[in-house]
């Protein structure tokens, strides 16, 4: 989620070939030379090709053959679009989707917001911008082993801090993990602690290269600090806006460790299985790999549009 | 700050905009360091606890016990020695890997470009494209059984190792690097005598310590953040990773014992990121998406 994104386009945009050297060739004769020099590139290439085969691009190609595949005491039959219907007709099904869908909206609310929100306040500081940096991406560094365990103990409802804090307060306690209306919220907000950083830090970059003089100018034609954000801050940062909420939309649908740890991955009444999960429970919990298989194929349709998008904003960003 | 932002000077410098600017200030730099640093704060203080005082409530603030002995009995009961170096292993092979391979690969694609590069490279960034997640599947089938070696992998390091230079994301960094070398430069150096890796060495490699660095953090700090990947193929307790082998303890000890492991989980990565922290921020926006 707080990995940097990239723009394939660059480098995929036409380069010239080097033209034919024009330097003295030793021996041989040009075509001795090219080979030569093939060779030699090839060999360079050839470690990272070998990897990608073994664990990429195979496995890219079994993912659409197992879909379609079932697999019996070693023996793979061509069954068609069996595995999708069985994957379909599973109850868990829309309810994975429903979670899903849930998840990707809250962690939008907050994962996408809140990020910004504290960009553009860190950015209005004149001091200690560089420790709030610092404990913005304090946790991306964690393991999430130790942050989501962390959260499971805020989260307890005897001991757990953040009822103490509710106590305190005196609202009402909540079960947290526990109450099946609560339980997703709960994920949310510990994977938007865990991993906001990034997104803010990328926000912060964004916004400190807008020329100062816009503001300016806009105060000229009397624009308050919510009209300054609204016509200034928020269009001149509308392709990173864009482009990470593409991001964050493809990566949220393809959440697991969050809620795997934190409820181990169905929650309450399966309020908190995902897609992911339930992909990760058809292959290695009932060892139904063709059924994994169709669903994680129904997981790439529906998020090759995000990606397609997303390639052709980030296109868009390098002209 | 030198550039204007959306609060202009002259409101800031107004004495009500002044105190305005300082009570916000305040109140945002307590609330994140209560935000983010009070539950690592917790993490820290709870360790301290004896099991009483853990699960006490209301819980206490600084700990009333001390109770040192949770984190040499996180160590043992856990065997947090073998992890901790299972983990270092992988991350250093997989860093290894990865600037041996990526660097050779993205020199080779920027610089020597081979009939085919632009292929590869396109096949490589299409990888960027497909969820992972859909890829975890039948990545396990092949690392059963590796086809034309016929290996199975499972709770050997290479099952960390090669899959992590599959990495197109480095590939990229590196390649965008590397081609904003200087072309006359290798030229130059080409005409006098140099082999390709001999230039790789002694001036692509020197003139890119930025982006290795980047790229190398990025390499360690994978590994040590990976989760279901070593879940599913590490299973042997000896052969995993800190944040598996603490997962799969983690029910059956004591929360304050588990709480000090957490904490000796934590401290490698935070150490490499107080020491590297510019290095890692900076790098996040090196990526591409720029300002």
């Amino acid at each position: 989620m707080s990995a940097p994104s990239v723009t394939p386009s660059k480098a995929a945009s036409p380069r010239h070939s080097p033209p034919p050297a024009a330097e003295p060739v030793p021996g041989g004769g040009r075509f001795a030379k090219s080979l030569r020099r093939n060779l030699t590139a090839h060999g360079f290439l050839i470690g990272a090709v070998l990897c990608f085969a073994f664990f990429s691009w195979y496995p890219m190609v079994r993912e659409f053959l197992l879909a379609f595949q079932k697999t019996e005491s070693g023996q793979s039959t061509w069954v068609g679009f069996d595995n999708l219907v069985t994957v379909v007709n599973d109850p868990a099904f829309w309810q994975a989707w429903r979670n899903t869908l849930l998840f990707t909206v809250l962690a939008l609310v907050f994962g996408f917001a809140v990020p910004f929100l504290v960009a553009l306040v860190i950015n209005e500081f004149h001091h200690g911008q560089g420790y709030l940096r610092l404990l913005v991406y304090l946790p991306v560094m964690l393991p999430p082993v130790a942050s989501v365990l962390l959260f499971k103990y805020l989260y307890d409802p005897g001991y757990g801090l953040l009822n103490e804090l509710l106590r305190f307060l005196h609202l009402p306690e909540q079960q947290w993990l526990q109450d099946p209306d609560l339980s997703m919220l709960s994920v949310v907000i510990a994977s938007t602690w865990m991993n906001m950083g990034g997104a803010a830090l990328i926000y912060l970059a964004a916004l400190q290269s807008i020329p100062g003089e816009l503001y300016e100018a806009a105060e000229l034609d009397g624009a308050g600090l919510l009209r300054k954000i609204w016509h200034v801050t928020i269009p001149q940062t509308r392709l990173i806006l864009s482009l990470m909420l593409l991001m964050q939309i493809i990566a949220t649908m393809q959440v697991f460790v969050e809620p795997f740890l934190l409820t181990g991955g169905a929650g309450p009444e399966g309020s908190t299985t995902t897609v992911v999960h339930l992909i990760y429970q058809y292959a290695f919990n009932f060892n139904n790999y063709g059924a994994a298989a169709a669903l994680g194929l129904l997981l790439l349709v529906l998020l090759a549009g995000f990606s397609a998008a997303y390639v052709k904003l980030s296109r868009a960003e390098d002209e | 700050m030198s550039t204007r932002t959306l609060i202009s000077p002259a409101q800031l410098a107004r004495p009500r905009g002044r105190i305005l600017y300082w009570v916000v200030f305040a109140v945002v730099v307590g609330g994140f360091t209560l935000a983010f640093l009070g539950p690592l704060y917790w993490m820290v203080s709870s360790g301290f606890k004896d099991t009483q005082e853990v699960i006490q409530t209301p819980p206490t603030l600084v700990p009333g016990s001390f109770a040192p002995e949770n984190y040499s009995r996180a160590w043992e009961v856990m065997d947090l020695a073998t992890l901790l170096f299972n983990t270092l292993y992988y991350a250093l092979g997989a860093l290894a890997f990865q600037l041996v391979l990526d660097v050779a690969a993205a020199y080779s694609l920027s610089k020597l470009r081979p009939v085919l590069g632009k292929a590869v490279l396109g096949m490589m960034l299409a990888t960027l494209m497909i969820p992972a997640t859909v890829l975890v599947v039948p990545q396990y089938l092949t690392v059963l059984d590796v086809p034309i070696f016929e290996r199975n992998l499972l709770n050997s390091p290479w099952v960390i190792w090669l899959p992590s230079v599959t990495n197109a994301f480095n590939i990229f960094l590196l390649k965008r690097f590397f081609d904003s070398i200087p072309k006359e430069l290798l030229d130059a150096a080409s005409i006098d005598g140099a082999s390709p890796t001999r230039i790789l060495w002694s001036i692509v490699l020197p003139v890119s310590r930025p982006i290795l660095g980047v790229v190398s953090i990025f390499a360690v700090v994978g590994v040590w953040k990976d989760f279901l990947w070593p879940m599913l193929t590490l299973p042997d307790p000896t052969a995993q990773t800190l944040n598996v082998g603490i997962y799969s303890l983690s029910a059956g000890v004591p929360v304050n014992v588990l709480i000090a492991a957490l904490t000796i989980a934590s401290v490698p990565t935070l150490l490499l990121f107080l020491v590297f922290q510019r290095n890692i921020m900076g790098g996040l926006t090196a990526g591409g998406l720029k300002g």
